[in-house]
Parts: structure tokens; C-alpha cells; sequence
């Protein structure tokens, strides 16, 4: 697989958080390349398996969230404008004249609502809108929107799929189908090899609003260990070096109370010996990820997060490095393959 | 109409950058005469069926506003500062193309990693940089040479009851009036500016009224309109669906009484849907050719419009097309006053 054509794919796809099934069955498509038993859940996420020749491998979950942040609609106001919520916590800031899809009995386009410089006040503390002060303009009566969108329907932001160098790539939801595309490549390099682990895949829904489809799967699936794929926090001119990656610097491994401490350093070494460009990615308590619900489902599950660097999460144009989607890919099939 | 106003949003022309755009429009127009200045006016004159006595100008400007790349640093990312009015947060979280053709994204380090005030607070555009993927200074400057500029990369649509939206729509839209008119069968004789820098400052239309010297000028214009959720009574400065905007005044003009009227009445008999604006706000060209020479009597029409100045402009059909019949009834109505 080309990682930039399925990334493509994949961000062209919507799915904000507890309606991901349009996104759900892309991924599917593409999982079915590589995995048995491919389907899409009552919710929404996405789970396919590849099973192990020795009968008692143990089982190893490789989770990616599949669902994005985004806005559902809360109110139809009298003029027709449409009042939304947030699903997950899209940057508000970024919001105002953007070009949105609601998806409703049809896909509807409109525009978030804003006042231009010629009446907004050019003071210099501009307070960022609160959610209550977000409306889309989708220049219909309210009679009209009815019949077409429905209160809880889903708002995505329109942004493009953008190729700002060789490897850096700008689209929506980056967060996190950059790492469902590095669970797809990793498994298109383990076809063919004899594998360690029964593995399980899991592209969860949720994630933004609470993990919860990681924790259904990770009951269900029972794993003994998982890795967690997702984003982290890329460099930018405003962040600090301390609490970032560089974009190209490969994969991030976690370490954290709640990961467990041999996978971090098992992965830590096989990167190495691999040369696969990898940085430690300290968090301390929580990782923010859906490794803190699946570590707990069941009788419990050794987990470790494998994260790339990307910037402006959880705004419409995220940007990541295909070169750390290849480094996370690349270790996971270290870890995955019978040696 | 909807394909020729997107051809002419897409096409990137911010003040001091307006070649590509005169182009598409000199390409477009069958005009008696037509000529660019020393600033970068496209100046048509048209002959009409008959000649007035008055000599008559139309002008709508081809710039748009857009960024300007000032630094590169170390690590790539390019600095900006605006050309034109831009609120700073319709640059966050959306794409922009150079002008060499490459892509860049604005936005800033992510929510998760912002304090509590950064949260609550939008950034100035001093603040703000440009990602287009460049590991060195020296990658980002020939990508974005310093002083090159960068558009909203924005896409356009028809939506809703008869909406458009697009960036640029300021004032291609007028634009695009004066060049149907041209190229249609106008009752007389006029003169038509397709006028540079008005985002920065109504710079073109100076120079392009003392070159016609015309005795009555028509400024053909989009205009704020707030007419959105929450604003209500005079805040909505004038309402999409409600037809041409005929101003009395803004920022930059007293607008001529007798011409004011004059519009009015010859909208409502035509039947031509026509407001006026409830706030003195925003400024046009008219801001400079009023007082061209010994003076210009001038009237702005303009079609309302929401979100001016972003990636996201929004108009009604049916208001371009008040403006359209609006513009044209009125080159008869002030022939011979």
C-alpha cells in the first residue's frame, strides 16, 4: 500500500465520534487486505484478527482510533441557523468562517457564522467564541432545515488534503488516521511472516468523547498485550521543545506509570537494533489514550502506546511526517514478527 | 453567473498583486477601449447606444485581501503580516497557497497545550506563522520568497436557498457586474475601473477617477452584512435576500444626496429589491474618488454580503442580480441629470 493514497482515503472519510461508520467501512476495506474476519461493530469500530500458527500464541491487540473530533447540531434557531456542541475538543478558535458539511438526511454545506473587521472591535484581547456562540450559516429557512438536518446530526470541518512537502502532509483527522494507515502498513509488511502474536485489530470509535469504544473491544478481545497507536504533539513555533517532537523524528514509545515498563523498553530496544528513529514519550500518570481504558478491561492488559508527532491537533489541518507513520509501522512489525 | 464569479474568485489577486486576475478580466471583455496605468487599473471605455452628457464611470476593484510572507526562521516556518483588513481568527485552522504553488497551513500549538488564558484568547496575526513543511530558512524562502504572497485556499459553493460562497467575492462580485455590462448593450456611453488596492487603502480608484474624470461615478461593491444568529435591529448593517445596498454614508463617504435618491426611486420602479445599510460602517473606492479633482458625485450599490474578508465570503444570487439591473437602470436614470 501507498501510506499517502490510503492517508487520503482515509481523511477524505468522515466519521466525528459515535457516527464513524462512513470512515468505519473505509478502513474495513482496506483491513480486509491483510486481516480475517473483518467487521464493523454495533458502534462503529472496526475489528479484524490474524491468527498466529502456534495455537497458544498469546494475543496481541494493535488499537487505533478511528473517530474524529468534530460538532453535532444542538438547535435551529428561528432564521434557520444551525447551534452545534462539541464531540471531542475541536479548537474553537479555528472554527469561525470555516466551510462545514453537516451530515444530515443529506450532506448539507454551509459556513460558521462570524462579524468581519468592518464592525468587530479591533481591540487587542479578542476573546476566543465559546461553543454557545457557534453558528452555521447554511442559508436556509428554519422550516427548510428541518426537513434536511436533525438535532444530534454530525458537523465536519471542509479542509483539503494538502502535501506541504515530499513527506509532510496537512488534512483533517490526522488525529488518528494517521495511525490506523501505520496499523495498515505495519500488517501489509507482517503478511506472508510467521508472527509471535495472535493479533487483533481494533480501528476503536469514541476515543474523543471518552475511549469508550476501546474499552467494549478490549473486553471483547481479552488481549494479553496491546499497542496503542495514536498522536502526540509535534514541534511548533509556539510549543517547547520539552513537551514536543520533532515532525520526522520517527516514533514516539511511551513510557508511563500506567504502560508497562518491559514493552516500553522491549520496543526501545528493538528500534535500535532495527534502526527505526524512535524518541521516549514520557507521560507520567495518564497517557490521554485509549491504553488507559484498555490496560483495565478484563483481567487486565499490558499495553504500551506507539505515538507520531503531529501539529495543531484537533484543528483542520493537522500535519504529519509519512516518515514517522513508516517508523511506527516498522516497529510494530518488530514486535509482531516470530523471530 | 455562478461559474464566472467562482473563475474569478479562484484566481489569487491581493492588493499589489492583481496581474492575474486584470488578465482574466481584459480576456473577458469586449470593450471600444481599454488600457492598464501606471498602477495596475484595467480603465474600459464601452460605447453605448447613445452617448449622455454626463460622463459616467463605473469602478469595482480586483484586489482581494491576502497575506504577505515578511520572515523565514530557522526551523521553516514563515511569518506574515496582513494586506488588507483581516481578523486573525479566520487564519487559523485553514490552508493558504503561495504563490509558487505550494501549500501552507496556519494554526497554533495544539488545544491540549494550551494554558487556560491561551485557550480563551485569539492570537494576533503577529504571533501567528505559516507551516508549509520546510525544515530550513533557506527551503522556506524559495518556496515563499520574502515580500510573495498567500491566498486563502478556499473552495467555493453554491449552498442553501441560492447562497454563494467563496473567498474573493469581495469585489469580484462587482466585478463581474461591470463586465457583463460591458460586454452586454449598454443604453450609453461609460467608462468602467477595474481598480487596484482598495484593501489597502482605496489607492487605485484615486489614480483611475483623475484619469477619466468622470462627473458622476457609480461604485459597485460588496458590503457588510451581520444579518446572522444573535444580531439583531441595526447590528445586522443590511440582510442578504433584501436586494442592492444603496449607501447615504460610510467610513470613507457622505454619499451625493440627489444620486441617493435617485437610486431609490429608480429601484423601486423597476421593482429591483434595494436597501440601505443601518450602521455607518466599512468604506469603498467611492472613499477616493469623491474627491478626485474638483469633486465626484458618487453612489455606491453594493451586494450585501456575510463574512467579509475570509476565506468564507457569502452573498445571495438574487442580490447580485438587484445590483446588476440596479447598475444598468441607473447608467440611463443619471445620463442626463
Amino acid at each position: 500500500m501507498e501510506i499517502k493514497s490510503v492517508l487520503k482515503t482515509l481523511t477524505e472519510s468522515t466519521g466525528v465520534s459515535g457516527d464513524e461508520f462512513s470512515v468505519s467501512e473505509k478502513a474495513a476495506d482496506f483491513l480486509r487486505e491483510y486481516a480475517d474476519n473483518v467487521s464493523v461493530d454495533a458502534f462503529g469500530s472496526v475489528l479484524g484478527f490474524v491468527k498466529a500458527e502456534d495455537p497458544n500464541a498469546k494475543t496481541l491487540l494493535l488499537d487505533a482510533h478511528i473517530d474524529q473530533v468534530g460538532l453535532i447540531v444542538t438547535f435551529i434557531d428561528e432564521n434557520g441557523f444551525i447551534g452545534v456542541g462539541a464531540c471531542g475538543s475541536p479548537d474553537l478558535k479555528t472554527l469561525l468562517a470555516q466551510s462545514v458539511t453537516i451530515h444530515g438526511k443529506k450532506e448539507v454545506l454551509g459556513v460558521v457564522s462570524t462579524l468581519p473587521p468592518h464592525v468587530s472591535k479591533a481591540s487587542k484581547e479578542k476573546s476566543a467564541p465559546e461553543i454557545g456562540d457557534i453558528f452555521i450559516d447554511i442559508g436556509l429557512s428554519k422550516e427548510e432545515a428541518e426537513k434536511v438536518i436533525s438535532l444530534g446530526d454530525r458537523i465536519t470541518i471542509n479542509s483539503s488534503f494538502r502535501e506541504l512537502s515530499e513527506t509532510k502532509i496537512s488534512a483533517p483527522a490526522i488525529d488518528n488516521r494517521s495511525g490506523v494507515c501505520a496499523v495498515l502498513h505495519a500488517l501489509e509488511m507482517l503478511k506472508g511472516k510467521k508472527t509471535a502474536y495472535n493479533i487483533a485489530v481494533c480501528f476503536s470509535c469514541r476515543e474523543e468523547t471518552g475511549e469508550s469504544g476501546a474499552k467494549m473491544n478490549g473486553f471483547k478481545i481479552q488481549p494479553d498485550e496491546a499497542l496503542v497507536v495514536d498522536v502526540s504533539f509535534g514541534n511548533t513555533p509556539d510549543s517547547s521543545e520539552k513537551d514536543t517532537a520533532k515532525l520526522g523524528s520517527g516514533v514516539m514509545i511511551g513510557f508511563s506509570a500506567g504502560l508497562d515498563k518491559e514493552m516500553s523498553n522491549k520496543l526501545c530496544a528493538l528500534a535500535k537494533n532495527a534502526n527505526i528513529p524512535f524518541t521516549r514519550e514520557i507521560m507520567p500518570s495518564s497517557t490521554g489514550t485509549n491504553a488507559d481504558v484498555i490496560g483495565i478491561s478484563g483481567r487486565g492488559v499490558k499495553c504500551c502506546t506507539l505515538s507520531l508527532p503531529i501539529r495543531y491537533m484537533h484543528t483542520a489541518v493537522e500535519t504529519a511526517d509519512l516518515r514517522d507513520i513508516e517508523a511506527v509501522a516498522t516497529l510494530i512489525c518488530e514486535y509482531a514478527e516470530e523471530k | 453567473m455562478n461559474e464566472m464569479l467562482m473563475k474569478l474568485c479562484e484566481i489569487n489577486g491581493a492588493s499589489g498583486d492583481e496581474s492575474k486576475i486584470r488578465d482574466f478580466i481584459r480576456k473577458n471583455i469586449t470593450a471600444d477601449d481599454a488600457f492598464t496605468d501606471n498602477l495596475g487599473n484595467l480603465i474600459v471605455f464601452k460605447k453605448g447606444k447613445k452617448t449622455p452628457k454626463n460622463k459616467i464611470m463605473f469602478a469595482a476593484h480586483m484586489d482581494e485581501v491576502g497575506l504577505m510572507i515578511t520572515y523565514a526562521d530557522s526551523d521553516g516556518f514563515l511569518r506574515f503580516g496582513a494586506v488588507g483588513g483581516i481578523n486573525p481568527e479566520v487564519l487559523l485552522g485553514r490552508g493558504f497557497k503561495l504563490e509558487s504553488g505550494a501549500y501552507a497551513v496556519c494554526a497554533t500549538k495544539a488545544i491540549h497545550q494550551q494554558s487556560s488564558d491561551e485557550r480563551k484568547r485569539i492570537p494576533e496575526i503577529g504571533e501567528l506563522y505559516l507551516d508549509i513543511g520546510a525544515s530550513s530558512r533557506e527551503e522556506a524562502e524559495q518556496k515563499a520568497p520574502l515580500g510573495s504572497y498567500a491566498y486563502f485556499d478556499a473552495d467555493f459553493f453554491e449552498f442553501g436557498d441560492g447562497f454563494l460562497k467563496g473567498k474573493a467575492i469581495d469585489d469580484r462580485a462587482g466585478c463581474l457586474i461591470m463586465m457583463n455590462m460591458i460586454n452586454g448593450q449598454p443604453e450609453y456611453d461609460a467608462w468602467y475601473a477595474f481598480t487596484v488596492q482598495e484593501e489597502i487603502g482605496t489607492r487605485g480608484a484615486a489614480a483611475a477617477a483623475f484619469t477619466v474624470v468622470p462627473d458622476i461615478a457609480f461604485v459597485l461593491e460588496t458590503t457588510t452584512a451581520c444579518d446572522i444568529a444573535r444580531v439583531s435591529g441595526d447590528k445586522k448593517v443590511c440582510e442578504l435576500g433584501k436586494g442592492a445596498v444603496v449607501s447615504y454614508m460610510d467610513n470613507g463617504t457622505l454619499y451625493d444626496r440627489g444620486l441617493y435618491s435617485l437610486a431609490m426611486k429608480t429601484a423601486n420602479e423597476n421593482n429591483i429589491p434595494v436597501q440601505t445599510k443601518t450602521l455607518i460602517a466599512g468604506g469603498n473606492d467611492s472613499r477616493a474618488i469623491h474627491v478626485s479633482r474638483s469633486g465626484v458625485r458618487t453612489c455606491a450599490i453594493s451586494v450585501p454580503c456575510r463574512y467579509l474578508h475570509s476565506p468564507s465570503c457569502v452573498i445571495k444570487t438574487s442580490d447580485f442580480d438587484a445590483v446588476s439591473a440596479l447598475a444598468e437602470k441607473m447608467l440611463s436614470a443619471a445620463a442626463d441629470i
